[in-house]
Order: structure tokens, then sequence, then C-alpha cells
């Protein structure tokens, strides 16, 4: 493993980022947690307050989601998430071979570019698929009862219960895989100590301008 | 690009917490009580003394009376109007008053139940809870005003009794009634002429707490438990409660008393008295409103598809056992050439020589099923088929229908006669003497069933045999505290859901797809075994994180 003693701390995400991204996690593992039992996969708490939670913390969650896509296209962060096919395979081949061999990483963290490609892809389709599709399911869901009030008779409780099913089906496999993948930065946890402090060390320093880099304390 | 400062971020936390905050206002205010509560509370102040009148310094209350009739002419004397109306009313014909009579839909037609099953040829017996002076059989003058008993509803001594088997008439002299060994007095009549006033408890209870013949047999939701009941039985009722005597919800126009009659539904309209003040008060809604709990729970929007009474009764017959099942095809069994009786477990007969077998129980869970305030039913003249378990009667409502509710039910199954050829439900002549071709004098089923039709006006081939029946009755009384009333989970579980039977419609916490759960398993589990295969990966060839670096 080449040892690189050009370890540099980067800033790489904002407060707001790591604010969000921390109380993201939250509401969704508790969504996941009441929506399951509301499912009637396992009983815990008690369907009443599953419900309850439920569409508490999923209307929170909603609005708070409407603070983020402000925020994200405010700052021009959505840059970060337009899909790109460079290197791609580069970082499919360097997950399922190189990592094994101690290969750096073809595609490092960058200020201007904190995602590698696969990444990219996957919390684009999670942030503008998966979880807008789980939030209108969940509204609708939730606003069952003015259906007839917003023209929506003839829309299937069934269909709209299922795809939110799906939809928690597939956000929980996202949270697995998620959490395996932060263990494979540098360290196992330098992923996670940056989404916590915000400063992660970088190999690649070529582009980091000199306001990010911070030398590392001794 | 600008970094966000410090004093950014404190703002949007600010405002996710004040989102937070808001949001939650629903979870607050647990102590206030409910506005459906407030405004039943506030309708119902307690009962005042409305008469302006003393009955008891009547002169024409104090004359000599020898019988019913005659006091019925001194009433009329003042309320001139009083039998005309109460003529046209459903206590009075027991046929459905919306329905042309001609059509006989009724008790006193051709409707049928899986008790009793008819009044033809037992009128004596069964007219003893007819609000009428001597309904003996067909030759009973409907149009007779003396014949309407007023005091079985009115008078207020509690000492007026019809005998049993009297057609609707007290005894002229004390008699004992073999059917319960109980001896019958004659009415002092100007006493309970004297004490009339509005119907209590115990006016509506001697007749529909003991319908079908005996305590909680019929109903489930109405028995003698219901003469002073305590809270916990019934909210309204309880005498530590509200106190409500029948009529308080089953207000009345001319004599018409509100409630469901056959097909016609207690109410067509759901209004509560804040928007008709004159609405009868038959419904929940009626002082309760149709938003009844606190703004923001879930149970208000319940209220378009679920009645107040599914979850607020959540089991019936909580004090008196009532009856579920009675087998017809079993009576005639005798002891030592004696008719007898079987008592069971809960001091209620499982055998009956005159009867058959029976089944009681107590604290019983509804059946539910979609409700819309009607019930249908077949009468003595319509086909069946013995094939399969014939409803006699059944609720009507669907689930795209706006006027349906699913409505607590119970059901009361058994086993009656039918007609082999004609494949009509048969009517029995029950109660009789020795000689009289009824089935309790005789006990012959054939000549019971041959004068039984005959006097119903109906054919008989001669040829019968026994067939599974099922008759509904509406649950609604016996509403219970509201800490008794259903949890979520008792209709919302993949187990034992109490709404297991009603289909079509999604119920999230009951309902599901095998195919997505069964793939969504696939799929995390499939995740799960990805991720450990490549972490034992890294661990084995010492990749990256693999081991502990240098
Ligand atoms: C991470 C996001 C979410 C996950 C994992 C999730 C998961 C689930 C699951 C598994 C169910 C049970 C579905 C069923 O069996 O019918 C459910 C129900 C439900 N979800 Fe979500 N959900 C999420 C977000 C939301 C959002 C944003 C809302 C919007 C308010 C919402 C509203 C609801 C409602 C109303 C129900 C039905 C509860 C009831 O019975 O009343 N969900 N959710």
């Amino acid at each position: 493993m080449g040892v690189n003693n050009n370890l540099k701390n980067m800033y790489l995400y904002t407060r707001f980022e790591r604010f969000w991204h921390w109380l993201q996690t939250v509401l969704i593992i508790i969504l996941l947690i009441t929506g399951f039992e509301t499912n009637g996969l396992y009983t815990s708490w008690g369907f009443e307050n599953a419900v309850a939670v439920h569409n508490f913390v999923g209307i929170s969650w909603l609005i708070a989601f409407a603070f983020f896509v402000f925020w994200i296209f405010t700052t021009g962060e959505w840059r970060q998430y337009v899909p790109t096919t460079k290197k791609m395979l580069l970082v499919v081949r360097y997950y399922l071979h190189g990592i094994f061999r101690g290969e750096p990483h073809p595609v490092p963290k960058r200020k201007d570019a904190k995602h590698n490609p696969l990444q990219r892809l996957t919390y684009l389709s999670l942030a503008a698929i998966l979880l807008p599709v789980q939030m209108v399911t969940g509204f609708l869901y939730w606003g069952y009862n003015s259906w007839n009030a917003w023209g929506l008779s003839g829309f299937s409780l069934k269909a709209v219960a299922m795809v939110h099913l799906a939809g928690a089906f597939a956000i929980l496999s996202f949270v697995i895989v998620h959490i395996y993948m932060i263990t494979t930065g540098r360290t196992l946890f330098a992923h996670t100590r940056a989404m916590i402090t915000g400063w992660e060390e970088v190999e690649d320093v070529a582009s980091v301008e000199d306001w990010e880099v911070k030398t590392k304390a001794a | 690009m600008k970094r966000l400062s410090f004093k950014d971020c404190f703002h949007c936390s600010l405002a996710f917490g004040l989102l937070f905050f808001a949001s939650s206002e629903s979870f607050a205010d647990q102590a206030e009580q409910a506005p459906g509560r407030t405004m039943a509370r506030q309708a119902t102040k307690t009962t005042q003394i409305w008469i302006t009148t003393d009955h008891s310094k009547h002169e024409i209350l104090q004359q000599a009376f020898t019988s019913g009739p005659e006091v019925t002419k001194a009433c009329l004397a003042c309320h001139s109007e009083a039998a005309a109306q109460f003529h046209k009313t459903i206590h009075w014909t027991w046929l459905d008053p919306n329905v042309d009579p001609q059509e006989r839909i009724g008790k006193a037609g051709l409707s049928v139940n899986n008790f009793c099953i008819s009044i033809h040829g037992n009128e004596p017996r069964c007219t003893s809870c007819h609000a009428g002076y001597g309904w003996a059989d067909k030759s009973f003058d409907f149009a007779d005003p003396t014949k309407v008993d007023c005091l079985v509803c009115h008078e207020q001594t509690g000492t007026y009794q019809k005998f049993p088997a009297g057609a609707g008439n007290p005894v002229p002299e004390p008699t004992v009634f073999k059917g319960n060994g109980k001896e019958y007095f004659p009415p002092d009549w100007n006493k309970v002429a004297q004490s009339v006033g509005r119907p209590t408890r115990k006016n509506c209870g001697v007749c529909h707490f003991l319908g079908g013949g005996g305590d909680a047999v019929k109903h489930g939701d109405l028995d003698t438990s219901l003469m002073k009941p305590d809270k916990q039985l019934d909210v309204h009722m309880g005498v530590d409660g509200q106190n409500f005597d029948c009529v308080r919800c089953h207000s009345t126009t001319l004599h018409n008393i509100a409630g469901r009659t056959y097909s016609t539904p207690a109410a067509m309209e759901r209004k509560s008295l804040v928007e008709d003040d004159l609405v009868s008060k038959i419904t929940c809604e009626s002082c309760h409103t149709s938003r009844p709990h606190k703004p923001g729970e879930k149970p208000n929007d319940h209220t378009d598809k679920v009645a107040c009474q599914s979850c607020h009764i959540p089991e019936f017959a909580r004090v008196n056992p009532t009856k579920l099942w009675w087998d017809w095809s079993q009576a005639g069994k005798k002891k030592d050439g004696k008719p007898y009786a079987v008592k069971g477990p809960l001091g209620k007969p499982v055998y009956d020589s005159k009867k058959g077998d029976f089944l009681w129980a107590k604290s019983v869970k509804p059946e539910y099923f979609w409700y819309n305030g009607s019930i249908n039913a077949i009468t003595a003249k319509d086909m069946i088929n013995p094939g399969q378990t014939v409803q006699i009667n059944w609720p009507v409502g669907n689930q795209a229908d706006q006027n349906s509710r699913i409505a607590p039910f119970k059901v009361h199954r058994g086993k009656q006669p039918y007609d082999k050829i004609n494949k009509t439900l048969l009517i029995a002549r029950l109660f009789g003497k020795k000689g009289s071709g009824a089935y309790w004098g005789d006990w012959d089923w054939k000549t019971a069933f041959t004068s039984g039709m005959e006097k119903a006006g109906l054919n008989f081939s001669g040829e019968f045999d026994w067939v599974e029946t099922s008759y509904v009755f509406p649950i609604t009384h016996m509403v219970a505290p509201k800490a008794k009333s259903l949890t979520c989970t008792e209709c919302h579980s993949k187990t034992n859901s109490r709404l297991a039977n009603l289909t079509g419609f999604y119920m999230p916490g009951r309902d599901g797809s095998k195919v997505i759960t069964f793939a969504g398993w696939a799929t995390v589990f499939g995740s799960l075994a990805g991720v450990l295969v490549h972490a034992l990966g890294r661990i084995f060839t010492n990749g990256r994180n693999g081991r502990k670096e240098k």
C-alpha cells in the first residue's frame, strides 16, 4: 500500500451538509423502524405509536427536505450529483478488484468533486428518485382521506402503499451498503470522521486549494 | 462559492427546531377532552320535568276500570289523536311501515327469523309483546282505537304485567304461567293509569330486552342488564353516568320512535344537533358530530368508513349471556317419555325438548360488515338454496357506497325447517295445547308445519328437512368507556384481524404484498451478503483496511 506522505486535511463538508446528513440519517432510520412496524413485519412499539411517529417524522422530513433542495440549488452543490460515466468503470473495477490489493482509489475526493462517479449515480438516484418517490407515496398515503378533495379518487391505496413498501426495502438496502462503504476509506473511520468534523485526510492534494488545507496538528 | 457561515447553520437548525415543534402540536393538549364529548355533554342537560299535568288528579282516571281497553278509552278522551297516530306505527302493525302492506314484510307478515321463526299460529304467546289488547289470531281488529295498550309503554309503577300467553292482555285474576312457573297478577288499574309518563327503560325493556321469549336471547346488546347498568356496560345508560332512558336517543314524533325498521335506516342523513336542532338523536353523530375526536387524531379519519360502534363496543353481552346458536332439528327428544331441558355452564339451557340445541356466550366479539343502515331479508315466500347456509337477513352496503360503514353485528346461527319441494323456509305452529296441532302440544313436526303454513296462507308440500341459517342484529348499545375501545391492532394486524373477512380494499398493517415483501427481503439480505463477502475479501487479501495500517 502506497504510504502517502502528502496527507493533507481537507475541509469537505460544510456544517449545513453535515447537519443535514445526520438529521436525515436519524429521520430515515426512524421512518424505517416505524414504517416496518406499520406494515406488520414486526411488533414492538405498537402500531398506534409507530403510525403516529412515522407520520410526524415523515412530514417533518418533507419540510426539511425542502430546505435541502433550496440549499443545494442556491449553493450550486447540485453539480456534485451530475452523473458522469468518466472513470466509472475504473471505480467499479476498484471496488471489485483493486481494493483487495491495497490500490489507491482511482478518483480521490476533492472539494469540488466529493463524490466519485459511482457515488454520484447512487446519490443522484437516491436523492432524485428513491427518496422523492418515498416522499410522494408517503405524502399520498398520509393524505389518503383527502384524495377525493384532491381529485385523486381514482388512485389505489394498495398501489401507493406497495410502492412505498418497496421503496422502504430499497432504502434499507441502501443503508446497509452505505454503512459498509464508508469503512472503505483510507482508514475504517476516515469517512465517518469527515462527516462528523467536516475534515478528511485525502491523498491527492493536487487540486486542493490553499484555504482548504489545514496542517495536521501534532 | 461562499462557504456557509456558522450563523447560517445556526439559523437553519433553529428553523428545523421550530418545524418539529410546530408539527408536534397535534400531540399536545392530551389533557383536553375530545370535542365530540364536550359537545355531547353540552347537548344533554339533566332531565327536566316537562309535564304540565298530574294524571292522578284526573277524575276520568279514578273510575273503576276492569280492563285495558277501558283505560285506553279514558286516555283517548284527552289524547284524541294518540290512537290514530299509534295505529300507523310499526309498534302496532308489526309490518314494515315503508312497504306496501300487501307485500307482507314484517313479523305480522311473512318475515321469519331463526328463533321461533314466525308468529303465525303462535299469536297469543308472541303478542304478549304487542302494545295492544287481544291479538289472539287473524281476526284481531287493527282499526279499533281502544285496543291500543297505552299503559305498557307509559305506566310508571312497574307493576303492570301482560300475561305471557294472554294475547297482550293482563290476567283478570292471579294466574301461573306454566312456561316459567311465575304467577301473574291483575293490575291495579287506577294506580297504573294515574302513573303514566314518558317511557322509561323498563317500559321498553319488558319487550325489547326479552325478545325471542327470554332475557338476552335475541340482540346481544339489549337485555335486562340494561335496566340498571353501570357506566362500564353502557356509558349512556349507566346509572352512575348519563343515566339515559331509551327515548333519550330514540326520540319520537307522533308516536313514531326513531330507529331502524327493516330496510329503512334509522336516519337517512347523518346530521348533528348543531346542524339541525330537530334532528332525531338516533345516530352517534346527532350529539357527537362526525369528527368527535381531538383534532389530528387518527380516529377522526375513520368516521367516513367505520361506524363509531365498531371501535366503541368491543364486545356485546358483557353481563348476560346471549344466544348464538339454535338447532331446531334436535328438538323432540324425551326422557322417560317426557320433554326435558338441560342447563349449561352459563346457567342457560343448552337443550330443551321443545326447541332443540342452544349455544350461549358472554362478552362476544361482534362480526363486521359494510352497512348503510338498511337490512334486507327474505320471507317465508322466497326460494332458498338449501345447499348452503341461508342468510335470512343481511346488512346492506359495500365499500364503494358513501353511506356504508363497517359496523358490528351479532350473527345468530342455527338450523331450522324448510320445505324440500317448495324450497322455502317453514313456519311451525309451536304454541298450543294437545290436539291443537302445535308442536309443543302434539310433538309432530308435520302437523305443526301444516298448521303454521296454513295460518300464514302459504303452501306446505308435506316434505321437510333442516337447513342452516343466519340472522344478523346490528350492535349499537353497550357502548363501553373510551379506555375500553378497540386498539388499532384489533383490526390493523396480519393475524386475528377483526376485519379479516372484509376484502377488496387495502388496510395498513393487515394487508401487504407477499411478492414485494419477499423481493424486499431478498434485496436486503442480498446486500447484506454482498457487503459481508466484500468485507471478508478485504480481510483475507489484507486489502485497504483489511488490516490495521502501519
Ligand atoms: C425513509 C423514508 C420512509 C420509509 C422507509 C417509510 C416506510 C414505510 C413503510 C414500510 C410503511 C408500511 C407500508 C404498508 O405496509 O402499507 C409506511 C407507511 C406509511 N408511511 Fe412511510 N416511509 C418513509 C417515508 C414516509 C414519508 C415521508 C411519509 C409522509 C408523511 C410517510 C407516510 C406514511 C404513511 C402515512 C404510512 C401509512 C401509515 C398508516 O397506516 O397510516 N412515509 N412507511
